[in-house]
């Protein structure tokens, strides 16, 4: 039997969907079911005057209007942490209709509820709001003189700076300096499926929310602090997500507004968001600027690197995405200051969006390397490996593992790297220039801070279940851990079933940070491993057993049969022990113990980026002809899933750095294109053929099986090699994302 | 099994008679099936198959006819249910996801797409497959440039492109071996 790890098992919960019968969580069945729907305010800032909801109210089929006049109020709003820390993970410390005041555009200002989705719509459409408007703030532009440094960032996590050595000196001492500033539009996630919430009180003190979420047990603790109700009162359940890519990480208004509205009208209550909506209800990338500035020696050796953020944060939180943590540790770079700039505006608090920050600082960082390379006059791989640091730059610390030498060549490799022709317009394809480019991609190892369960039950028939409180949102956690079950209890996939998605089972964090499969990963391992020697513990004690009084460690499991090291035609299968000493199931929960924040190394995990474009002489337009990336993710549960989750990642670079951008109307103070129509995200056209390859690397520091993750490594370095190569293709240099086609006419 | 060419057109309603605004009595054949439901007559096909006849396989992605979660065929041709009235499906053959394999036994793509893991969230996968069905009968995969273009129409926000396009070439390049050709 050779190992399910590392193997191409084609996803367990595939069969369901691509029959459609997946069930997401606007479409669990329910009876005596009402829908509602939210009403957003018009404006940015300002107060409701008045709001009139008595036409909504005589409208047929409408249960109830509520508004922040007789909306509930809600128990406590709890603290922003992000929501791998494992506790309640609210999006933003404001919780709506509490009172008559609009902090920004498309915050909830009503709830309608009808027996049907259409009445539901349309009596929406029926409220009468009047505001009185005050001046809004919702571009960096309209207030670079209020930006502030923040104390702390991120929910309280990263300090808003930090330095080492003196880089002003270091600077003034280079031989060479590239500075420059990049500008990035706003990101919106934009899943296919949008987030909804099915609320059903069983009892006035029995909740049960079917929500679309990264972490069951953190909308869990939200609602409860929200709600002011033990979480005992609280079951929230994910049976499959529609993805997220960071929409879906923390917990935001629908949740809480979906059970206080079941509440009101007495029955069980759907709230899903409109597409619209998804733009101003779960946050997004913020609007961002960057400047890098770095400085080096005449052969490239990097001394000094300065990179201050200057971003839009909410009135209600000190939030900016970590861009300025992986570029301060990428390269050596002996002096260093890194500082978050913060501007109030009239916006939700902005939120973890795939590779959040490392998307934008390591474009920063990239494409000024690209910069640099060509100044000193060599190869921009040649530049990065003689920059290439084996310790952790921060913390002088080495790295648990690394991998990114093998990724670079191995890279090289793949795109046919060693011939290309350094000089810009050097290659035409008829009206196409052809450029190739180039960036390291860098993404830290987040860890839980507490423990993660898992519980692993054998039946007397050899089959086993294990269980998690993790959600699938298109990851492939649950295929990654039957096979990490399988493996540990030493039988075949198919005598695995793992079963997730609901906060009444074992908790483990939400699934964010590339952490998830590697932190539910590490309890079901130990839950089987446990579970296995449980079960050789009672053979080798076992009168009856082939297996008597030998010792635990001599004895392995192939195939469900226990037998000796040195001695495999000697042994039994579970099933015989259990069968014959009359043992329905026996059960474990595996517990894994995340290790400290200070593991006494440098934790991250590397890869590589190629891509060639192909740019329009006259027309400007960018096509990428093919993308290549190669990573060291640590140890790859599932080769198919994992590189799947790879050439995705790559393809939202894609998307970054040539299509995305939510564009602000700032006289309305609302986004101008809140939908797929107008907010481009790559449609199969747009995407090249896509090579990815993984080094493995082995590591003993992260977790019990050396998982780094490949959920967002992909995205990072991707945007920066595409702009690369937009720059080799035309001679212009590109700082602003995304790359449309009027910046190169 | 439903496949896309065996589908029949049958003859259009009579449009002269006026019904609603309020509920009315609406008859659908979906998936071989007649089905009858009480709905005013703004309901959508994808909000009659989703909300009122539990066919939950056909998925609401934006309901502004942009990102293809919810296509099914309406007489043999891909619709976005999202954009079309149930009311006006009376009499037509609506064909969805649920109707696809035969019994246990996937359809050739389904199970293209799942070897190929042309999936990752599946939000958007039943849509795709009833696409990416309808893409061989209507002759758009001759080659990857006609599959990336008439394939355009489904979003996948996990970017499965490269394996939706291997599923379809697999599909297509064993439709000479008998099963697939459908």
């Amino acid at each position: 039997m050779s190992p399910a790890i590392g193997g191409t098992l084609n996803r367990v919960d595939g069969r369901f969907k691509v029959r459609g019968e997946s069930r997401y969580s606007a479409e669990v069945p329910v009876t005596n079911l009402a829908h509602a729907v939210i009403v957003n305010a018009k404006i940015a800032s300002g107060r409701i005057t008045a709001i009139d909801t008595s036409e909504a109210e005589r409208a047929e089929g409408v249960l109830a209007v509520l508004t922040h006049l007789n909306l509930g109020r809600v128990a406590t709003v709890p603290r922003l942490l992000p929501s791998l820390a494992g506790l309640a993970a609210p999006g933003q410390t404001f919780f709506p209709m509490q009172d008559d005041l609009v902090h920004y555009g498309g915050q909830p200002v009503a709830v309608v509820v009808a027996d049907t989705i259409e009445r539901a719509d349309h009596a929406g459409t029926l409220i009468r709001i009047e505001y009185e408007t005050t001046p809004a703030t919702t571009l960096l532009d309209q207030a670079r003189d209020r930006a502030y440094v923040p104390e702390r960032i991120f929910g309280g996590l990263l300090p808003g700076h930090s330095s080492r050595g003196d880089v002003a000196k270091a600077l003034a001492e280079a031989e060479v300096c590239v500075d420059a500033t990049y500008r990035f539009a706003p990101n919106h996630h934009n899943p296919i499926e949008p987030s909804a919430s099915t609320a059903v009180w069983e009892d006035v003190d029995r909740l049960t929310v079917y929500d679309s979420t990264q972490g069951p047990n953190a909308v869990q603790f939200t609602l409860a602090e929200l709600l002011g109700r033990p979480p005992i009162s609280i079951r929230v359940v994910s049976h499959a997500v529609g993805g997220s890519f960071g929409s879906k990480a923390m917990v935001w208004h629908h949740p809480a507004l979906a059970a206080l509205a079941a509440r009101h009208v007495g029955r069980p209550v759907r709230l899903v968001l409109s597409r619209e909506q998804m733009f101003t209800s779960c946050g997004h990338r913020e609007e961002q600027e960057q400047q890098i500035t770095l400085g080096a020696r005449a052969d490239g050796r990097i001394t000094a690197l300065r990179h201050h953020k200057l971003s839009l944060t909410s009135p209600f939180d000190d939030w900016a995405e970590p861009s300025l943590q992986s570029p301060s540790v990428a390269y050596t770079s002996p002096h260093y200051e890194g500082v978050y700039h913060l501007v109030r505006g009239n916006t939700i608090t902005p939120t973890f969006t795939r590779a959040p920050g490392e998307a934008t600082g390591m474009f920063a960082l990239e494409c000024a390397m690209d910069e640099l390379a060509e100044r000193i006059g060599i190869d921009p791989l040649e530049l990065r490996l003689r920059n290439y640091s084996a310790t952790d730059p921060e913390s002088g610390k080495p790295w648990s593992s690394s991998g990114l030498t093998e990724c670079y060549q191995r890279a090289a490799e793949l795109f046919g790297w060693r011939d290309r022709d350094p000089r810009p317009r050097s290659r035409r394809d008829g009206q196409w220039l052809i450029g190739s480019g180039m960036a390291s991609a860098l993404y830290p190892v987040t860890q839980p801070v507490n423990p993660q369960r898992s519980r692993a039950r054998l039946y007397n028939d050899g089959t086993a279940v294990i269980e998690a409180g993790v959600s699938e949102f298109g990851t492939g956690v649950f295929t990654a851990m039957t096979q990490v079950a399988a493996d540990g209890l030493g039988i075949p996939v198919e005598r695995v079933r793992f079963v997730g998605g609901s906060s009444d089972l074992p908790n483990v964090t939400a699934a964010v940070g590339s952490a998830g499969t590697s932190a539910v990963g590490s309890a079901v391992h130990l839950a089987a491993t446990q579970l296995r020697d449980e079960l050789i513990r009672r053979a080798v004690a076992d009168d009856h057993s082939p297996l008597r009084d030998a010792d635990p460690a001599n004895v392995e499991v192939h195939d469900g049969k226990m037998v000796l090291r040195d001695r495999p035609d000697v042994g039994e299968t579970y099933a015989d022990l259990m069968h014959r000493t009359f043992v329905p199931d026996v059960e474990v929960l595996g517990t894994w113990n995340p290790p400290p924040q200070d593991v006494g190394y440098g934790v991250h995990t590397f890869g590589a980026q190629l891509a060639e474009v192909a740019v329009d002489a006259d027309l400007g337009v960018v096509r990428v002809r093919r993308m290549v990336g190669v990573f060291a993710p640590g140890r790859v549960l599932n080769r198919k899933t994992a590189h799947s989750q790879l050439m995705g990642g790559m393809l939202w670079g894609l998307g970054q750095a040539l299509l995305e951008a939510t564009r602000m109307d700032p006289r309305l103070g609302r986004w101008a294109n809140a939908s797929l129509g107008d907010y481009l995200v790559p449609v199969n056209a747009d995407a090249p053929d896509v090579v990815v390859d993984t080094i493995e690397v082995h590591d003993e520091v992260v977790n019990p099986l050396g998982m780094k993750g490949v959920g967002e490594i992909g995205v990072v370095g991707a945007a920066a090699a595409i702009a690369n190569a937009v720059y080799h293709a035309t001679g212009r240099r590109q700082y602003e994302l995304p790359i449309t086609l009027e910046k190169l006419l | 099994m439903k496949s896309y060419q065996a589908i029949r057109t049958t003859p259009a309603p009579d449009s002269a008679v006026v019904r609603g605004p309020g509920e009315v009595e609406v008859r659908l054949r979906v998936n071989g099936a007649t089905r009858t439901m009480s709905v005013e007559p703004r309901v959508s096909l994808l909000d009659a198959l989703r909300d009122r006849l539990e066919l939950t396989g056909t998925k609401k992605g934006c309901n502004q006819g942009a990102c293809g979660a919810c296509t099914v065929w309406v007489d043999r041709r891909r619709v976005l249910a999202c954009l079309t009235l149930a009311i006006s499906c009376e009499n037509r053959e609506v064909a969805t996801i649920e109707g696809l394999a035969d019994g246990d036994t996937l359809h050739p793509m389904q199970q293209a797409f799942l070897d190929a893991d042309a999936l990752q969230c599946g939000y958007c996968t039943p849509g795709q497959i009833m696409s990416a069905v309808a893409l061989l009968a209507e002759g758009h995969a001759g080659d990857d440039i006609e599959i990336r273009e008439w394939m355009s129409g489904n979003v996948c926000r996990c970017a499965a492109y490269p394996h939706i396009r291997a599923a379809i070439r697999r599909v297509r390049d064993e439709k000479g071996s008998g099963d697939a050709a459908r």
